[in-house]
């Protein structure tokens, strides 16, 4: 039995979204007027890298008790 | 490299040192390291699972498809497709999706369906090993050394790549970004051998996809949508003098002048759709090890299917953004760094649209998957090298009688030795660039032939080892003739081509590139057949049983669900890239 490859990678997504998340909530709002066209894509992507990584590890969860 | 694909990634930094500078701020480096550490720890856990040899270079054949699939794609996936295919975009437009949905699907399709049964089940651990037991000891002694040579030059070019473009792009030290990533690719292999590196591809995959997708969509809405680039690339066509040719894949493929190419229909269809494609995606150990690791016959044939699914749709992620790239620099508001001769350097695509649309956060994620694309280049190379070489060249030559324990030690030193000649090669490669080109030559000639080989192996039971060999040698010499005797339009002889004397002329290289192919292989298959039928049979039927289709039992799927035999999803992924064609039209 390996290990399974969710677990590492929902870990690393979780905290890559949490990372993004908390600087798009403290980063100046001027950043995102010069770069991404006035929209906050670290809070957005933070948000969707958090729920991935929250996905992954549901799943894994999940199998680990099918088995 | 030891790839298809059209462009050149040893120049992708050349010539920007000055002109595009990307700001890195501590929550980029902060997401960098956590990759760093994430993909060391992996390698790491990994340790206590290798016991055999089997475990380090095969995945004790124990993962389930959708991993390997992901392994499969993501091994590929390295920065010749990221930098390469956005650069081609930028170049040729849709058009450059021929290498997806007429280079590899087909062919991952074909590998799936029909060739996977006679890798996994003959039991053969490499493609090499495959070549000997169907034909006989030169012929996989000739495959396993050009692959084993291949495999450490291809990783000394993606370290080499990675270094310039680090250095250009942030002012990095090269030194130290060659030492890093190589020493991070050591590390992850060394302790969980292709374990690890199949699920560090699984995780570079989803981040460069995670990674790249926020790009094209603020690219794509900076442009005004689909429409707003369409209209971009129909000036930039026209002022290219072929107008329309940025924005369709087909409808400019009846002549060489009307796209930017310089190729037609049935060029591109035989050379790049069949010979080229065929060749890399089914012979090429590489990919080919990934399936190979699956826990059962099912999974190993599903792997390469699975992973036509999203090949299909990368050109969403590598082609858009060049394409973007060059209709926002028609729109004004975005311009690609210049080359050393002035024109736009097209290997900047990617780090140019990152430096424009993402701020630090996003920067250090975008950064972390371009670096992701680079190190499973490298992992997937280095893994192919040491499994060969261990049991190709080393069990076969120097140490027939080696335990299984000294056969995993050979793995691991061969992969440290591996990455050292790697990084003597990306230093060569900085020093000579020429001679990079000249091997990279070398290569596309022995290259070119192989799928012959294996097509005949496979489905020609009369084809026979002195047959193979010497068709394999017929056929790279038919493709060095070829080069020697032909030239791309506006180019001098020499590494171009034409050094026997230019005759014929093509408008393009990569025209040229898959002509040499077409005569190369028939060359190799005209060969092998006539050799073959005038030498014995080397091989009894009883030999040949489980590695040639017509010895071998069908594989009957009535226990699995319709939606999971291989026939099925392949004529699924096969429709399916028929529409994108039609479409894109």
């Amino acid at each position: 039995m390996h290990l399974d490859v969710r677990i590492p990678m929902g870990l690393l997504f979780l905290l890559l979204g949490l990372i993004l998340v908390g600087y798009g909530l403290v980063s100046d709002p001027a950043i995102y007027v010069r770069h991404s066209l006035g929209q906050n894509v670290n809070l957005t992507w933070g948000g969707i890298f958090t729920a991935f990584g929250a996905g992954l590890l549901l799943f894994a969860r999940r199998g680990r008790k099918a088995e | 490299m030891h790839s298809y694909l059209p462009v050149s990634i040893a120049a992708a930094g050349a010539g920007t040192v000055h002109d595009l500078v990307l700001k890195l701020a501590g929550v980029d480096y902060l997401i960098l390291g956590l990759y760093f550490a994430f993909v060391i720890g992996i390698g790491w856990v990994l340790r206590k699972y290798l016991k055999t040899s089997t475990d380090f270079f095969e995945s004790g054949r124990s993962l389930p498809a959708w991993v390997c699939a992901l392994g499969f794609i993501g091994a590929n996936l390295g920065a010749q497709e990221v930098i390469g295919m956005a650069a081609s975009g930028a170049k040729y437009g849709i058009a450059t999706s021929h290498f997806y949905w007429v280079g590899a699907i087909p062919a991952m399709v074909f590998v799936g369906v029909f060739m996977m049964p006679f890798y996994y089940g003959s039991k053969a651990r490499s493609v090499p090993e495959y070549l000997k037991l169907r034909f006989d000891e030169k012929t996989r002694a000739f495959n396993a050394l050009s692959f084993a040579v291949m495999t450490v030059f291809s990783s000394g070019i993606s370290m080499h790549a990675l270094a310039l473009l680090l250095q250009s792009i942030l002012g990095f030290d090269y030194n130290l970004c060659i030492a890093v990533s190589s020493i991070i690719v050591l590390i992850y292999i060394v302790t969980g051998g292709l374990t690890s590196a199949i699920y560090n591809e699984v995780l570079q995959f989803f981040l460069i996809v995670l990674g790249l997708l926020p790009l094209v969509l603020l690219g794509l809405q900076d442009i005004g949508g689909w429409n707003g680039l369409m209209t971009q690339l129909q000036g930039y066509s026209a002022s290219k003098g072929m107008p329309g040719a940025w924005s369709h894949s087909w409808a400019y493929m009846g002549s060489t002048k009307a796209n930017p190419m310089g190729i037609e229909w049935f060029g591109l269809a035989m050379g790049l759709g069949f010979v080229l494609s065929f060749g890399y995606w089914c012979t090429d150990f590489l990919v080919i090890q990934r399936a190979m690791a699956a826990k059962d016959m099912g999974a190993a044939r599903r792997t390469p299917l699975l992973a036509a699914v999203p090949k299909m749709l990368f050109p969403i992620l590598v082609i858009l953004p060049g394409m973007l790239a060059v209709g926002l620099c028609q729109k004004g508001g975005f311009q690609l760094p210049p080359s050393a001769d002035g024109t736009p350097n097209y290997n900047m695509v990617v780090p140019a649209m990152l430096a424009q649309y993402f701020p630090n956060g996003m920067l250090g994620i975008g950064l972390t998957a371009l670096m992701a694309s680079f190190m499973s280049g490298m992992a997937g190379n280095v893994t192919a090298f040491n499994t060969v070489f261990t049991y190709d060249i080393y069990q076969s030559y120097l140490r027939k009688d080696a335990t299984d324990a000294h056969l995993m030690t050979v793995g691991r030193v061969t992969t440290v030795v591996g990455l050292l000649i790697s990084v003597a090669c990306a230093y060569a490669a900085r020093q000579y660039n020429n001679i990079m080109d000249m091997l990279q030559l070398v290569f596309g000639f022995v290259n070119a032939p192989l799928f012959a080989i294996f097509l005949l192996g496979m489905f020609w039971r009369r084809a026979t080892g002195h047959g193979a060999f010497f068709g394999l040698l017929i056929g790279t010499a038919s493709a060095m003739a070829f080069h020697g005797l032909t030239l791309p339009v506006g180019e001098a002889a020499g590494i171009k081509g034409g050094w026997l004397g230019a005759h014929w002329f093509f408008a393009s290289s990569m025209a040229q590139n898959f002509w040499m192919a077409i005569f190369a292989f028939g060359g190799c298959f005209a060969g092998t057949m006539a050799i073959s039928l005038a030498t014995a049979p080397n091989k009894t039927d009883e030999q040949l049983r489980g590695l040639v289709y017509s010895l071998t039992e069908k594989i009957r799927d009535h226990g699995t669900p319709w939606y999971a035999r291989p026939a099925v999803i392949g004529i699924v992924v096969l429709a399916a890239a028929i529409v994108l064609n039609i479409i894109f039209w």
